[in-house]
């Protein structure tokens, strides 16, 4: 038996799982709607004075992405652990962080990219200055891939537990910590005009570093939560 | 000739071994933690002078510094255990690992309460947004979430090696917990105590100090002797040593 090439095995993991999300696309909404009620509260608690929610608003922008990210997470493997195909997956010849990796690319793009695309929204909701968004969307991109694959090794982590959402953000929230100080440092300097390039070099360094051993990390997590 | 060292810390590995093993060392860490403990209060509440800037209000370094020690020190008993028990596979590796959190967790608590008690009357604040404070919080959640992903699981085998892959994760934030006061400079004081070296301290002072990380290291191998032979008999519950263990208590 010959087996289909690695980028072919890629591309079909790839379009299995964007087109089972597009068969669900109520569920993509769901995370943008979060982020955009998250982002409305604000005001309402802190008072609509604009220099205040000038000055939160890249912090603000960036938590709530993050936390609409979470909300999220939890369904990366679920519907896989439930009809088995995650242990299929595991069985297969080619080799699984490759295949993970694909996983997580399909739920960056479903999950991810909808919250950058409104962040420019979100932004000017809180009258960040036009300016400062190019950042604010660079430092996002930078930083929600490097919250995906570390977010995929700790959802592995708990595949085989029963109920993981509060324990998943337990474990995700603190090692995500010098992520958003990093993308956090970098829109509060470009908004007093200063150099901003230095934390998105650190963002960009960490992201090269997490593509590479993540989705090996995941494999291992994989493996340890599922042979019970 | 010279491998019995490499044999005798194989049995070591064995749980009946070190049930015996911890049960006869357990006594004596204990009293010497008490010991060491009494002697280092001592020596630092009552005999070491008070501060020239701080007046007596410095001796809160006597809990606070050992507890900080001790919280990196445990995270990383715990990392190397954790990966111990994912690479060989050995049972007590993944209990030391998982028993070590809980008291790791302690000390870190205490680091930070003691920290903040400290903090009030020195900065004026009970806390602040320092990278030190920060990674040691950030450090008690991650012994947090090791505690918390360990007992989500149903078998405790699977559980404890899911939660060492955790501490092996996240040991990446001792070096920044220990070196938070040279990398960034915040309101923390830098090191004070240094093992290489001259440190900035009188000796005074910094024999109760030493001697309370002496007292908290001994307080943590009694703790965790005891908490991993009752984990042991918990965990191999119905084989024949701890039915032999049983029969024994019951004729007592």
């Amino acid at each position: 038996m010959s087996h289909p090439s690695l980028a072919t095995a890629c591309s079909a993991m790839l379009r299995r799982d964007l087109t089972l999300a597009w068969r669900r696309r109520g569920d993509i909404a769901m995370p943008v709607l979060y982020a955009l009620i998250v982002t409305m509260l604000f005001p309402f608690a802190l008072g609509p004075e604009d220099t205040l929610l000038q000055r939160i608003a890249g912090g603000v922008v960036l938590v709530t992405v993050l936390l609409a990210m979470l909300l999220a997470l939890d369904a990366m493997f679920a519907s896989d652990i439930e009809d088995g195909s995650l242990e299929q997956l595991v069985l297969a010849p080619q080799p699984l962080a490759l295949m993970l990796g694909m996983k997580i690319l399909a739920h960056w793009i479903t999950t991810a990219l909808p919250l950058i695309v409104i962040a420019p929204l979100m932004a000017a909701m809180l009258h960040l200055p036009g300016a400062v968004i190019p950042v604010l969307l660079l430092a996002l991109l930078l930083a929600t891939p490097l919250l995906s694959l570390l977010g995929a090794v700790l959802v592995a982590l708990t595949a085989g537990t029963r109920r993981s959402g509060m324990l998943l953000a337990l474990m995700l929230l603190p090692l995500c910590v010098p992520a958003v100080i990093f993308a956090a440092g970098a829109v509060a300097a470009a908004q007093q005009g200063l150099p901003w390039l230095a934390p998105v070099s650190w963002l960009g360094a960490a992201l090269v570093l997490a593509v590479v051993l993540a989705p090996l990390a995941c494999a291992a997590a994989l493996r340890i939560a599922l042979d019970a | 000739m010279s491998n019995w060292i490499p044999l005798w810390l194989h049995k070591l590995g064995s749980p009946p071994t070190f049930y015996r093993f911890a049960g006869a060392l357990q006594p004596w860490a204990m009293t010497l933690a008490l010991l060491l403990g009494a002697v280092a209060l001592y020596g630092g509440l009552v005999l070491a002078p008070a501060d020239y800037q701080q007046g007596d209000a410095y001796r809160i370094i006597f809990i606070h510094v050992p507890s900080a020690w001790m919280s990196m020190f445990i995270y990383a008993v715990m990392g190397v255990a954790g990966f111990i028990a994912l690479v060989w596979r050995i049972k007590l590796a993944e209990v030391v690992a998982m028993e070590s959190a809980p008291i790791g967790a302690a000390f870190t608590f205490i680091t930070l309460v003691t920290g903040s008690l400290w903090g009030k009357p020195m900065w004026g604040t009970w806390w602040t947004w320092d990278a030190r404070l920060t990674s040691e919080l950030v450090l008690l959640f991650l012994f947090l979430g090791v505690i918390g992903l360990y007992h989500a699981f149903e078998d405790r085998r699977q559980g404890a090696r899911a939660a060492a892959f955790l501490a092996i994760i996240g040991i990446i934030n001792v070096p920044i917990v220990h070196f938070s006061v040279n990398w960034w400079n915040t309101l923390h004081q830098g090191s004070t105590v240094n093992v290489f070296g001259q440190s900035k301290m009188s000796w005074d002072m910094l024999w109760p100090l030493l001697t309370m990380t002496l007292a908290t290291k001994f307080y943590y191998a009694a703790s965790l002797f005891r908490r991993v032979r009752t984990d042991l008999l918990a965990l191999e519950g119905g084989k024949d040593w701890v039915r032999r263990i049983a029969e024994d208590e019951v004729d007592r």
